[in-house]
């Protein structure tokens, strides 16, 4: 039991050490210098890669093929977010769109390998 | 069917608009096009019953519905939060079995929607003829149907009854 | 005004974001993962959205940002039942220290 708390707060100061990295490290603007709060979306992408890693040690430790199909899902949730994110500072709608589509896909994708996991013919 | 297809072709239309914001003529006409055609297409594969369109109180019901759902989601995201961040990860799972009364399409997915996004369930499978939903619950609090039912189903049914039954 | 509360908006759908994948790594089966992942990452991700919408205003970013977050809640949950009777049908039992297991003891419906 106590292992595990050890383990824990490990991970919690290398979590807080990230972090503060993402935060406060002075980040280059290079997208609209005019912009408000320029600064903060570029830190908000730096995080959404840090849940992409997690995705992938996922995707790479996964006992089973569900875990990595269900991590495959999220990842395309989350690579929506990060067009979201994006289209703002740079103020190019079609960031968007790009969004909506790998959103059906991903869907779309998920329902078919679900089927699959299940065993039984798709025209069912 | 000439009603459903009439249902279809203005909620395409409507999310064709939506999708070409801001809307001008040509965007306008293609997408009368390519509504009539969908619909004519796909007439009532997705509008079974058209004439629950019409009614006004689903749509209150339904208005009140949705600031009950995001709620719920709100607290089931600090519920996952807390679960997580806990050094000894606090979770007792496991597959309990719950009754529903709702009978149409619509209506149980909705269902399953709402408990995959509340505090601590995700469902799993339902039995359409019995009105069994199997749903996957992180905290167990009771394990029989009627305990289950009462605190996982009740709160959304009553609701969900009035919209779309 | 509305790029502050958007900001807000923003950086709670992050830490949702974050504790999703967090828990994605940190729970111990395919089941606790799936919910700990559906409901924070869609929640966090429509909640980013829904800041987009209030920082670019009512233009094309922002109602195709409404759309996808609707589209979003309506279907993340649909996928993370159909993942999860996949992957109870092709075999993977629940944690060991699960308490009950209603599904298995009435013999998985076809």
């Amino acid at each position: 039991m106590s292992n595990r708390r050890v383990r824990w707060v490990i991970g919690l100061v290398i979590l807080l050490a990230i972090f503060a990295v993402i935060l406060l490290y002075p980040l280059p603007i290079l997208m609209y210098p005019g912009l408000p709060f320029a600064g903060l979306y570029r830190r908000a992408l730096f995080i959404i890669m840090l849940c992409v890693i997690f995705c992938l040690y996922r995707i790479f430790r996964g006992p089973t093929a569900p875990d990595r199909i269900i991590t495959i899902d999220i990842l395309g949730i989350l690579v929506v977010g990060f067009c979201a994110v994006l289209s703002i500072p740079t103020g190019r709608s079609w960031y968007i769109d790009i969004g909506i589509a790998w959103a059906l896909q991903s869907f779309i994708g998920t329902l078919a390998l679900a089927k699959y996991l299940e065993g039984k013919d798709f025209d069912e | 069917m000439i009603k459903s297809r009439v249902v279809l072709f203005i909620l395409a239309f409507v999310a064709w608009l939506l999708f070409c914001w801001v809307p001008d003529a040509q965007d306008i006409i293609a997408g009368v096009f390519v509504a009539l055609l969908v619909s004519i297409l796909t007439g009532d594969m997705f509008v079974k019953r058209p004439h629950h369109f019409g009614h006004l109180k689903r749509y209150l019901w339904f208005i009140y519905y949705v600031p009950i759902f995001l709620w719920e989601c709100f607290k089931a995201n600090i519920d996952v939060a807390y679960r997580v961040g806990h050094p000894d990860i606090p979770i007792h799972p496991g597959i309990v079995k719950v009754k529903t009364n709702l009978k149409s399409d619509t209506g149980l997915t909705f269902l399953a929607n709402s408990i995959t996004l509340t505090p601590g369930t995700l469902s799993v499978d339902i039995d359409r003829e019995k009105g069994y939903i199997y749903v996957h619950w992180i905290e167990v609090k009771s394990k029989d149907v009627e305990g289950a039912t009462k605190m996982i189903v009740e709160k959304f049914e009553r609701i969900l009854r009035r919209i779309f039954e | 005004m509305s790029n502050i509360i958007g900001i807000i908006f923003i950086a709670i759908g992050l830490v949702f974001d974050f504790f999703g994948c967090l828990g994605l790594v940190r729970l111990p089966d395919v089941y606790n993962r799936l919910q700990a992942s559906t409901k924070c990452v869609t929640l966090g991700t429509c909640s980013i959205l829904f800041g987009t919408f209030l920082i670019v205003g009512v233009s094309a970013t922002g109602v195709k940002a409404l759309i996808c977050a609707t589209f979003l809640l309506l279907t993340a949950p649909v996928s993370a039942h159909a993942l999860a009777r996949g992957a109870h049908k092709s075999g993977v039992r629940l944690w060991e220290k699960s308490v009950v297991d209603k599904y298995q003891e009435d013999g998985e419906l076809k």
